[in-house]
């Protein structure tokens, strides 16, 4: 069996900045998996190398065994992106987005699996309205329902929950939890760490293109448990990360 | 909600057609603008340009009206083509919905296929309206139907693959406007749209033929009138190879993800 995701001494400059530094990494089928950094870490750059949006200079990386780039086509249907920034086309209404979204990707009569995605975003009411006219959170949810359109094992979603309410950030974290029990891959970036620590299994964190740290959300916890500077309470993913951004080791 | 991996195998095919259909919607949502807009413009040069030079005769027997009919056509092909493709990537590019299509499992030739003929469906549908409104002042020929369509047809394909190429190399709004009215405007007022290129000085009728835009307006206006500056055939030559080289250009751009996948 294929790994969902696996990446192979992945490199990448912008000019003189080293965005990621041979990056290795294996994501099984079925995992719910975070990648957790600062800003400028890279999390950003390893998935669009992985989305094909970007090529690595060096490295391999592969959707459940296709190469994201000799095997384009595979790999982008394998994969679901969630994009980071509110983006939409203002020239259509919801279901125009999502039934054009399933057309790029070579899928017809998508009608009834469309309708069941809206159903459960809580979209059927705003199918018909220009995209425009949506509220950030409901743009939000477009977005989830275009990674979703094609049915892809993996998804990935980048911070999906930056600017959202905390009403929007439960019944999506729900909904992903869910499509998670049903099978898919869920590779996660977010800045809330807390969602980090309650969904993923296992979690990566990158610090200047590196990855500084990778095990199962458990054992980080554990390793970095006596760390906490006041010495009382449970720790907490947070101080896990501070203590590993800023050089702590075990 | 039914798991998505347990579903049915889905059967996949290509996304060319869905691209293609998105394009074309992009520009009919807004046709006020997008095709009403040029026909106005152009009905309001010939009007102008047509009682200006009112009873002036091109080639010796032809009214400067019906001679200016092609022209207008040919330049709003030409320049609704360019804007199709352009104006549609800078906007995607600026507003970030562009990487719902780079998402997608498109080859370059299919991204290519897709964005270039919606620009040759915009041309000549603006193309068609300028006709249908201009042939009430003046009836031109139509002498070479088949000729009319080939130029029309690769004139709007050059322009579209100038467009992709402006709006994959442009940023920024100003950008793209400073290739259009730098580099598309000027080529396309000076290729003899208004005027035959020998009632030009000697020198600027050299200058003409080093402009690619001249083959086209030349060619499709030998369709009309059975008359040219230059041989059809040496104009269907040029335009042929101008063509190649935009396609060329605008596919390796895309094949290397130039500005795009970066």
């Amino acid at each position: 069996m294929h790994a969902a995701i696996s990446i192979e001494n992945i490199s990448k400059n912008y000019g003189a900045l080293q965005a990621l530094n041979d990056i290795s990494l294996t994501i099984e089928q079925g995992e719910f998996f975070g990648l957790l950094g600062p800003n400028g870490a890279g999390k950003t750059t390893l998935i669009s190398i992985l989305a094909g949006l970007a090529t690595a200079d060096s490295g391999h990386a592969a959707i459940m065994g296709a190469d994201v780039q000799n095997q384009f086509r595979e790999a982008r249907r394998m994969l679901g992106v969630v994009p980071q920034e509110l983006v939409f086309d203002p020239f259509f209404t919801v279901r125009e987005t999502l039934q054009f979204q399933s057309g790029y990707f070579g899928i017809r009569n998508n009608n009834s699996w469309i309708d069941e995605i809206m159903a459960n975003l809580d979209l059927i009411s705003k199918a018909d309205s220009n995209m425009r006219s949506l509220s950030g959170g409901m743009k939000r949810r477009v977005l989830v329902a275009q990674a979703l359109v094609h049915r892809p094992p993996v998804i990935i979603l980048d911070e999906p929950t930056a600017g959202v309410d905390v009403e929007l950030r439960q019944s999506l974290w729900q909904f992903i939890s869910r499509l998670n029990q049903d099978g898919h891959t869920i590779v996660l970036t977010t800045h809330y760490l807390e969602e980090a620590e309650a969904l993923c299994q296992r979690i990566a964190m990158l610090k200047q293109g590196k990855i500084v740290a990778l095990d199962s959300t458990a054992n980080l916890l554990s390793q970095y448990g006596s760390v906490k500077k006041d010495g009382e309470g449970k720790t907490d993913l947070e101080d896990v990360f501070v203590n590993i951004m800023s050089g702590g080791t075990r | 909600m039914k798991p998505i991996l347990n579903q049915p195998s889905i059967s996949y095919g290509s996304g060319f057609p869905t691209l293609l259909r998105k394009e074309v919607m992009r520009f009919y949502k807004v046709a006020f603008q997008t095709v009403a807009a040029p026909v106005l413009t152009a009905v309001l040069y010939l009007m102008i340009f047509g009682h200006v030079l009112e009873g002036k005769e091109v080639y010796g027997r032809l009214n400067y009206t019906a001679f200016l009919i092609p022209g207008l056509v040919m330049m709003s092909v030409l320049q609704n083509a360019f804007a199709n493709t352009s104006s549609s990537l800078i906007q995607s590019k600026v507003t970030g919905n562009l990487v719902f299509v780079l998402l997608a499992p498109f080859s370059h030739l299919e991204f290519y296929a897709a964005y270039v003929l919606a620009a040759v469906f915009r041309g000549i549908v603006v193309g068609a309206g300028v006709l249908l409104i201009t042939v009430w002042f003046a009836t031109p020929l139509f002498e070479h139907p088949l000729w009319i369509i080939t130029f029309a047809l690769l004139g709007a394909a050059i322009l579209g693959s100038m467009g992709l190429i402006a709006g994959i190399w442009a940023d920024k709004y100003d950008q793209l406007a400073a290739f259009q009215n730098f580099i598309i405007m000027p080529a396309t007022m000076l290729s003899g749209v208004f005027y035959s290129i020998h009632s030009l000085p000697a020198a600027w009728q050299v200058v003409s033929h080093f402009n690619p835009f001249f083959y086209m307006i030349d060619g499709f206006r030998y369709g009309f009138f059975g008359v040219s500056d230059i041989s059809p055939w040496n104009s269907l030559a040029i335009v042929a190879c101008f063509f190649i080289l935009v396609s060329v250009v605008a596919l390796r751009l895309l094949q290397k993800g130039y500005k795009l996948r970066n």
